[in-house]
């Protein structure tokens, strides 16, 4: 068999895969906002900065955990 | 026949067939790669119909990240690695019983589409990224009607990594075993 990548903290990289998978919703809600940047303008980026607030505080306690190391 | 009628047939065939390798594979790992070759078509069938922003999440969410969780899932129960034994049921016929008022209600469905949905066909203009935009993020100085969906959308993208990370702690402090 050959030697599996994962084997030595497999629940560490299946916690990296699921941040792939909220970061990669993060992103596709952030491409129609990318679409109408212009005629959104200000107002726009204020809702973006909630919604990608509330995400990095997400990454940040990550971080802090060690969980990307 | 024109080039989007091919096309079409083409995406349609590729999405069949790796479907269909995807329950015939007898390694874990082939069959997910087949879901992958199949979402993939599935994205250009969704181009090919006017909706970009499906396409892009398809790509994206269903044949980037979900798939990169169904790899490392593999990855690390062993057994699914391992395991090559043969997926073939003598019990076949009862499946394929099953399935059969499946098919028949796609067919239903197909030729009677707009009789059940006249309101629901509806011509593909413009770009549709823009309308969802709007929906989403509304005009200036005035919010759509799904802002407060999306915000409610980052709360619970926030609670499943608290989940993910605490449940992560619970497995790594008990030791428990999951890869058999």
């Amino acid at each position: 068999m050959p030697q599996n990548p994962f084997h030595e903290v497999p629940e560490r990289s299946y916690v990296k895969s699921i941040l792939f998978v909220v970061f990669c919703v993060e992103i596709a809600l952030l491409v129609p906002w990318a679409v109408k940047f212009k005629a959104l303008g200000l107002f726009g980026l204020v809702e973006v900065i909630v919604f990608a607030g509330i995400l990095a505080v997400a990454y940040l306690w990550t971080w802090k955990k060690g969980t990307l190391e | 026949m024109s080039t989007t009628t091919l096309l079409f047939y083409l995406l349609a065939a590729a999405a069949i067939v790796s479907a269909s390798f995807v329950i015939s594979c007898h390694k874990a790992l082939h069959s997910a790669l087949s879901l992958m070759v199949t979402l993939l078509s599935l994205a250009g069938l969704y181009l090919m119909l006017y909706a970009p922003f499906v396409a892009s999440v398809q790509v994206l969410v269903y044949a980037g990240a979900i798939m990169a969780s169904f790899l490392i899932a593999i990855a690390i129960v062993k057994n699914v690695t391992t395991s090559e034994k043969s997926h073939s049921n003598p019990d076949w016929i009862i499946r394929l019983a099953s399935a059969c008022p499946l098919i028949a209600f796609f067919f239903y469905a197909f030729a009677k589409s707009r009789q059940l949905f006249p309101d629901r066909m509806v011509v593909a203009q413009g770009s549709n990224t823009q309308q969802i935009a709007t929906l989403l993020y509304g005009e200036p100085g005035r919010i759509g009607p799904y802002t407060l969906t999306l915000e409610i959308a980052a709360l619970l993208l926030l609670v499943a990594i608290l989940g993910a990370i605490i449940m992560t702690a619970i497995i790594m402090t008990k030791n428990v075993q999951i890869t058999d």
